[in-house]
């Protein structure tokens, strides 16, 4: 069973239905027990870091999903709470993976939030991208983002170089989101649930 | 490179997808999850549902085929029509929507871009601004969903889109009337003004009749988006064909 972490978030909806298209049986559940005992669990969420963390403290779940062992994916908001902390509030985060979330500068040729398909440049090798080319492209809306450091799989270029795929341990955090993503993001999700990320 | 967006958009009243000209004479093109998957497949990178009647006629959009929507799409839609509270606006968003795109309700309390970003992020709160071309000037109308509700406002559109952005809205959708249904282009020198006061991604919208507009409105224009509706829903432009033109030329498209 895939648990999907019940944080409030407004995404829940598109990521349930995306695990449905692929034929994933998932739960949406604020219940720890219930996700301690998932094979794999997503932690969506859409919104600010502030709001993400404070709905995770309100249902009792920041220690639930820091210490989680099984394959995690963390989704947009989700992924970026992986990290220590972020400029967005700001607010300490998960702490699963090092680095400081910030806003990305605007410029004149280039427009924030990101709100687009973007492409990636893998930094390396992973099962999660198996079957993806450099072609694909990914569905990306946010306004801060994640540098890029040594747990980074791939990276995405909006002005400046930020972190689209991270990886440490069990746990995976994708900015873009995979579950509007078409094709790419679909062949994305059930890498996931195949465990080849 | 980040891909410039090509977004059918789909008029809804009363659950059916319908298009006018120049926002009046409406007539039914078709079914709303079928023109959903048709778009999808075809390559839309994005698609935004107006419920035309929600606003003027004080109602919201309900939210069972939002979530029908949702369960077909694998690419991002935006929902318009008569949001005007933030319940309003998680119901919608619960439902499967990416985006929320406010028109009217904005106009009679800005605030609610400010509320509506601070819970959900800029990045799900779109402004349409609805603006007609008067005295040499660009003006905001509002409540244009009904030709005889349809409303001037005090606002002047470049300062409205300004006054969205300092609110919190994450992206603009500048819908030109004077050039809605006409197919004859986009109003570039009015995109490309509101393009320089704004650090937000802009949609352009009304007005493509031919390939040509499109490539015209990112390159001369620098919108991030550009919006149409009748091209599509009945076949003059096709999706395949026009991203393929629209490569050849050189502009980043997602294929």
């Amino acid at each position: 069973m895939l648990a999907i972490v019940d944080s409030g978030g407004a995404n829940i909806a598109s990521v349930r239905f995306a695990l449905e298209r692929l034929g994933v049986r998932s739960e949406l559940t604020a219940d720890p027990a219930v996700i301690r005992a998932a094979e794999h669990v997503i932690l969506p969420g859409v919104g600010s870091a502030v709001e993400g963390m404070k709905r995770l403290q309100a249902k009792g779940l920041v220690d639930c999903v820091r210490g989680l062992t099984q394959p995690v994916l963390g989704v947009c908001l989700g992924m970026q709470l992986l990290f220590d902390n972020s400029e967005e509030g700001p607010t300490e985060t998960l702490g699963l993976v090092p680095g400081t979330v910030a806003l990305l500068p605007a410029s004149p040729d280039i427009t924030v939030p990101h709100m687009g398909w973007n492409t990636i440049l893998t930094a390396r090798e992973d099962g999660l991208l198996a079957g993806l080319g450099p072609d694909a492209r990914f569905y990306f809306v946010h306004s801060y983002a994640a540098p890029v450091n040594a747990f980074t799989v791939a990276s995405c270029d909006h002005g400046t170089p930020f972190t689209a795929i991270v990886q440490r341990n069990n746990f995976t955090g994708v900015q873009f989101h995979p579950e509007r993503s078409g094709a790419a993001g679909a062949r994305l999700l059930k890498n996931f649930v195949e465990g080849r990320g | 490179m980040l891909a410039r967006r090509i977004i059918p958009c789909l008029d809804v009243r009363d659950g059916q997808v319908v298009k006018g000209r120049q926002f009046r004479d409406h007539e039914v093109v078709g079914d709303i999850i079928e023109l959903a998957q048709c778009y999808r497949d075809e390559g839309a990178d994005e698609l935004v549902f107006y419920d035309i009647t929600a606003s003027s006629d004080g109602r919201t959009v309900s939210t069972e085929w939002v979530t029908r929507v949702a369960r077909v799409l694998d690419i991002p839609f935006c929902v318009a029509g008569g949001i005007r509270s933030l319940d309003g606006a998680r119901q919608i968003l619960h439902g499967g929507a990416d985006k929320i795109s406010l028109n009217s309700p904005a106009l009679e309390n800005p605030a609610l871009i400010t509320e509506l970003a601070t819970e959900f992020g800029s990045q799900c709160v779109v402004v349409g601004i609805d603006s007609r071309q008067e005295a040499g000037d660009y003006f905001v109308k509002q409540y244009t969903g009904d030709p005889n509700k349809t409303q001037p406002t005090r606002w002047r559109t470049i300062d409205w889109a300004r006054e969205a952005q300092k609110l919190g809205a994450g992206e603009v959708v500048l819908n030109c009337m004077n050039q809605d249904g006409m197919r004859q282009g986009y109003d570039l020198t009015q995109l490309k003004l509101v393009r320089a006061e704004l650090g937000i991604p802009l949609v352009a919208s009304g007005g493509a009749g031919r390939i040509a507009h499109f490539h015209d409105v990112f390159r001369l224009a620098g919108v991030d988006g550009a919006l149409a509706a009748s091209v599509f829903h009945k076949g003059i432009i096709k999706i395949p064909a026009l991203k393929e033109q629209l490569i050849a030329d050189g502009i980043s498209i997602r294929p």
